[in-house]
């Protein structure tokens, strides 16, 4: 479309972004006031006087809540996910993609109708078979049970059958055999999609809010969003110190997404080509 | 990458076979090896896919079969009775359970057409050329990267009723600055839905824009020619070219408000009243806190085969008409 973009469209788009960015930071903002500013009417924008209190009580006040703990177990845990999930789907999708074997298109629609099977089928059978494994209240519990999704399986598949042959073809001419072909040769052609699986599994986990709640108990092995929803339980909620917790979950994921918010991005288009 | 292809892709057997590979046993891949190679790339997959996927899809309905209390040694089989109690009013699952299909419900009817067309004005804005474009997208996309526990716990601060900054805003525009966004309603469906919104439009625009992307512009060209409006070249061209994307986003966003979960737990506590307490919530709650297993997994499965039956209808009723 050629039409020229008026001031009516530059208008438009500043207050979306106003919109979508505005609350980031005025939250963030609320971090630096006190208590009390926090619940000022009318509520004030700037802090008066900014202080780090709430981020001194976050770290270092409350025992109960050992915060930097939880971004620790975060890290932890979306860490090894993420490196499981790309090793056993990229294995998988690369079986799939190039090597012919029985029961392949058996197991190829086992893996996709599960797309389709609503995440929550899960939650009581896997809680049983966590706490048969001695993995609840441990951080397995996050790491390895979403581990072999379906998505992350033909993600690598499809982005396998678009790498020419050439490669792999001249690669067994020189005596490698199959794994070593997948290390050697295949992965580092794949390092875009192995990019975007690794990321958006990674933030997937990290984000992860319903499963930890539930499977996780003691204070010190919370990850960030499980510890934060605590934070608030208390009766009168310490509101600076609630959006500086929440803040220290968003800052990583958003900086991450800064560097590779394109990944991120065709990684989310692609998940829609399946139409 | 392959991002833009909006072509189903074939169910299966997508590998070419290996030339001349096909006659001969033991030599079957394209990629050599043994004829187990295929399965030890599979194994660590197969493994996880089994163990926590294949089984506990099955084993979640032995266990709604019973009397399944987590904490109790004696798990005696009750049959079907999970299910029939959700249809007898004198259970006591009854009402919690319909309480959360309704609030589902509702938070679909309200949220799905705000998420459905919202980010199509969104993608069809960033579809045009101008500079800056790329960095607008990634703006627009950024809460989509937050977590459901950061959106929950801002949106909870920034909308309480008394001084949250929502309010403070609407009163320095002269506009009633009361309103108890999270505590009664209808306020705390409108603000879940807008805060629903706000965190997921990207996700749904970027999925319009790589389907924008795939209409031909001479579709464009030609209903420029024929002198068409731009309500005309939304209506005739952009919308039956995205026919399959869209079909795709109102069933996704149909599953993905019906599984809401955090923001009600965080932002409105269920309430006001149990009015928010949505179905998952429910669930977990029965199942995950209390511990009443059986009841739970048989309200799940009830849950499952409705969004299922819901998925189905919406495909039959977007789906292309042959006259």
């Amino acid at each position: 479309m050629k039409r020229r973009n008026g001031p009516l469209f530059w208008v438009g788009m500043t207050v979306l972004s106003l919109i979508f960015i505005g609350p980031l930071l005025l939250v963030l903002l609320t971090a630096f006031k006190s208590q009390s500013e926090s619940r000022t009417v009318p509520p004030t924008y700037f802090p008066s006087q900014p202080s780090l209190r709430a981020f001194d009580v976050l770290f270092f006040q409350d025992a109960a809540s050992p915060v930097l703990r939880w971004f620790l177990n975060s890290m932890a845990a979306a860490t090894m996910h993420a490196a499981l999930v790309l090793v056993v789907c990229s294995l998988a999708g690369y079986a799939l993609a190039r090597m012919e074997f029985r029961f392949k298109n058996a197991i190829f629609t086992a893996i996709i109708l599960t797309l389709f099977v609503p995440g929550f089928i899960f939650l009581m059978p896997n809680f049983l078979l966590l706490d048969k494994l001695g993995w609840l209240d441990q951080i397995w519990a996050l790491v390895v049970p979403g581990a072999a999704g379906a998505f992350g399986v033909f993600f690598m598949r499809q982005f396998f059958q678009g790498l020419p042959k050439e490669f792999e073809e001249s690669a067994r001419l020189d005596g490698a055999g199959p794994f070593r072909t997948w290390w050697s040769i295949v992965l580092p052609n794949a390092r875009p999609a192995l990019v975007t699986l690794g990321v958006l599994s990674y933030l997937a986990n990290w984000n992860d809010f319903i499963w930890p709640i539930y499977v996780l108990f003691s204070p010190e092995r919370l990850t960030l969003p499980a510890g934060l929803s605590r934070l608030q339980g208390a009766y009168t909620i310490d509101y600076p110190v609630v959006m500086a917790g929440a803040m220290l979950a968003a800052i990583p994921v958003l900086a991450l997404y800064v560097f590779v918010q394109r990944y991120v991005i065709e990684g989310v288009a692609s998940s829609g080509v399946k139409g | 990458m392959a991002v833009t292809v909006t072509q189903p892709q074939r169910p299966s057997s997508g590998a070419t076979p290996a030339p001349g590979g096909r006659r001969s046993r033991g030599r079957t891949a394209s990629v050599h090896g043994s004829r187990w190679t295929p399965y030890l790339f599979l194994a660590p997959f197969l493994v996880l896919f089994l163990t926590f996927v294949a089984v506990p899809g099955v084993f979640g309905i032995w266990i709604s079969l019973h009397d399944w209390d987590f904490l109790l040694p004696k798990k005696p089989f009750v049959g079907l009775q999970n299910y029939t109690d959700l249809l007898d009013s004198s259970s006591p699952q009854f009402q919690p359970f319909w309480n959360g299909m309704k609030a589902t419900a509702i938070f679909v009817v309200i949220s799905v057409p705000f998420l459905v067309t919202l980010p199509l004005l969104l993608a069809i804005l960033l579809g045009r050329r101008f500079p800056g474009r790329t960095f607008f997208r990634a703006v627009f996309f950024a809460p989509f990267v937050l977590g459901v526990a950061v959106v929950g716990l801002m949106w909870r601060y920034l909308l309480d009723p008394s001084f949250g900054m929502v309010n403070g805003m609407l009163g320095a525009l002269g506009l009633p600055d009361s309103t108890a966004w999270t505590t009664e309603q209808p306020w705390a469906w409108i603000s879940l839905a807008f805060v629903t919104v706000w965190w997921t439009i990207g996700f749904n625009a970027v999925i319009y824009l790589a389907g924008l992307a795939d209409i031909p512009v001479e579709q464009y060209e030609a209903a420029d020619i024929d002198g068409a409006s731009a309500w005309q070249k939304l209506r005739y061209v952009t919308l039956p070219g995205l026919r399959p994307v869209l079909i795709f986003v109102v069933i996704t966003t149909v599953l993905a408000s019906a599984n809401m979960f955090g923001q009600s737990y965080l932002i409105t506590k269920g309430g006001p009243g149990d009015s928010t307490r949505t179905a998952i919530m429910e669930i977990t709650d029965l199942g995950l806190s209390q511990y009443r297993m059986g009841q739970a997994s048989a309200m799940s499965y009830v849950l499952a085969v409705f969004l299922a039956l819901i998925a189905l209808v919406n495909f039959w009723l977007l789906r292309e008409k042959k006259s």
